[in-house]
């Protein structure tokens, strides 16, 4: 177990930079997920530290030790694929043997450890079989398995899940969150898929076109996004050019449609003063009714559009004025049909400011 | 009516193409003194004169020496080449790929010519070494596309797994990269064997005097009398020529069963 910080990183491919002068601090056994869409770099970062690929600029430490020079096979890390890359030649039990033949492990002890990395993966009987026998899910445990039984100082999950079909998808989320826990590794996961990340992760580092956008709990990250790229891309927001009037006592913001609010200074904390602001109202925050709200919500006036009906929730699309909004509401009894008149209710605590 | 045309002119097409070859296997078998129909009997009679020509055997231990070196070096140099155009970002890697393959696409004559002349220019004698070097040069063409085939296959993943878990990129190899592709370098070494063996064009350029392979054995037989035994002579080269390339296919297919294809 160990920390990983990766010091002023950037990495070129030609004249394309994939990774621009990008910091970070991953401390000793957390689970921080690079979050991002395709492209974005949170592959280059982890194939750097894996030691695939070679920094142009920057340093990356391992434990306090700078490992820029050290080749991959002498950096004791645990790496899990995205389509498994379990050795088809060899059988399951030799696959989980293969890191510890080349570490000081007796040979008699071998046969235990690797069947202690089989139940701890909760599938302590397939030892014999080839990969190609197994289930996608199966073959991706035998993958977590071969990382983990090294007892690796870093593990790395190049979006370990995305091959799983969906049902498999979750209950591996919590199995892996579960090993994770139990070993305590120092975890660096990769993917797009931002119910992952919030679901997993001590730490989300979202990145876009190289850069990172922003890094800090999910739940932080969630409500308290850092741009409006965050905003979008962790779940679905409406973005509003609105305009700061005051900070003092909360931040006085007069936004379309809404109006005139004051929203926490902890949800805006980058706004530093008067001027141009971007209202953050996250989908599921706007709430839809009938009535006009009683108490001291916002409300204003809006017609249904297009009605997305997901099962236990449901997506509007609705007409406020000139401006299209987007709200996602649980549903009570029966959804509002298109052509509804209806009231949106949105708290002022519940949305963001961002400067414009 | 038309179904019955194509089935009656693809059997045709067969016939052409196989019926020769059928005829020398049933005449090595002939008992009589001509290397002809119409056949007095069955009989071992040729082979056994066959195992006892001291030319023919020599012949046969030249081509099988030459056959074995060549598929030897062919594939060495075969998988080295396939790993660093497939693997490495070598300057160049197309042209060098192109100009690697380029033996199959020239006619095999010129190609023959071309090296006889360049020896000639520097002044160097034909020799057994060059006789093998000609026939790597024309071999190595298909060892590396076969080689190279599979070996893109072979997902970088895998290796990059195994070096993450400790092993260098020489144990890598080793241990994963060569056992996985391993159903190829075998089929390349049974291509470079077979095409070496059956050979006449380059060798009757390139051999020195007084080398003489099966194919070019067969050839000096035949300027003197269609003597029966090339007929035997004949059905050990195509039970070698296709028996061998079925066989490696067989076991092939066996290896890549083993580590799940």
């Amino acid at each position: 177990m160990s920390s990983v910080t990766l010091n002023n990183i950037v990495k070129r491919f030609g004249n394309f930079t994939a990774v621009h002068q990008s910091s970070l601090e991953i401390p000793e056994g957390a689970f921080i997920t690079l979050l991002g869409p395709s492209g974005c770099g949170k592959t280059t970062n982890l194939r750097m530290i894996a030691g695939l690929l070679d920094p142009s600029e920057g340093e990356i430490l391992i434990g306090g030790k700078r490992v820029n020079d050290v080749p991959i096979h002498k950096r004791n890390l645990g790496l899990v694929f995205q389509n498994y890359a379990l050795f088809p030649h060899k059988t399951v039990a030799e696959n989980v043997a293969f890191g510890l033949k080349y570490r000081d492990v007796p040979t008699e002890e071998i046969p235990k450890r690797v069947q202690d990395a089989l139940d701890l993966v909760q599938l302590p009987n397939v030892g014999d079989r080839y990969p190609k026998e197994l289930s996608g899910g199966q073959q991706q445990r035998i993958a977590l398995a071969r990382a983990i039984v090294i007892e690796p100082d870093v593990l790395l999950l190049d979006e370990p899940l995305s091959a799983l079909d969906a049902n498999l998808r979750e209950d591996m989320r919590v199995e892996l969150k579960r090993i994770q826990e139990r070993i305590g590794v120092t975890t660096v996961f990769v993917t797009h898929d931002q119910s992952e990340a919030l679901a997993m992760s001590d730490q989300i580092v979202v990145m876009s076109e190289g850069r990172v956008e922003q890094v800090g709990a999910p739940e932080e990250v969630y409500n308290t996004p850092a741009s409006e790229f965050v905003a979008n891309f962790l779940g679905a927001s409406n973005i509003l050019e609105s305009r700061c009037t005051g900070t003092g006592d909360g931040v006085a913001i007069d936004a379309p449609i809404f109006g005139q609010m004051t929203i926490p200074a902890e949800k805006a904390p980058r706004i530093t003063g008067e001027g141009p602001a971007k209202l953050v109202v996250r989908a599921e925050k706007l709430q839809l009714s009938d009535q006009p709200a009683p108490d001291g919500s916002v409300s204003v006036p809006a017609t249904v559009e297009t009605v997305d009906y997901q099962g236990q929730a449901v997506r509007y699309f609705v007409r406020a004025g000139d401006t299209q909004l987007q709200a996602i509401n649980m549903i009570d009894g029966h959804p509002f049909a298109e052509g509804a008149e209806v009231h949106l209710h949105l708290r002022p605590q519940d949305c963001a400011a961002l400067p414009g | 009516m038309g179904w019955n045309l194509v089935r009656i002119w693809t059997v045709l097409v067969y016939l052409f193409m196989f019926l020769p070859v059928a005829v020398v296997v049933l005449l090595s078998f002939n008992a009589s003194q001509f290397g002809s129909f119409p056949m007095t009997g069955f009989s071992f009679r040729w082979f056994v004169e066959l195992a006892q020509n001291e030319a023919i055997l020599r012949a046969f231990r030249t081509s099988i020496v030459l056959g074995l070196l060549t598929a030897m070096i062919s594939t060495t140099l075969g998988v080295l080449a396939s790993l660093a155009l497939v693997r490495y970002r070598v300057p160049g890697s197309n042209l060098i790929s192109t100009l690697l393959i380029a033996p199959i696409l020239v006619p095999e004559v010129v190609l023959a010519v071309a090296l006889l002349l360049f020896l000639n220019f520097l002044q160097i004698n034909k020799s057994f070494t060059l006789l093998l070097l000609g026939h790597v040069i024309f071999t190595l063409p298909f060892v590396i596309l076969v080689v190279q085939a599979r070996l893109v296959s072979i997902k970088r993943d895998v290796e990059e797994a195994a070096m993450s878990l400790g092993a260098s990129p020489r144990q890598t190899f080793f241990q994963i990269t060569l056992p996985l592709m391993l159903p190829a370098v075998l089929a390349g070494a049974l291509f470079a064997f077979t095409i070496s063996f059956d050979d006449i064009t380059g060798t009757l350029f390139w051999k020195p005097g007084g080398v003489e392979t099966v194919p070019t054995q067969i050839f000096a037989m035949l300027r003197n009398s269609i003597s029966p035994e090339i007929n035997a002579l004949g059905t050990v080269m195509i039970v070698m020529t296709v028996g061998l390339p079925l066989l490696g296919l067989a076991i092939a297919r066996q290896v890549a069963k083993k580590s799940g294809g």
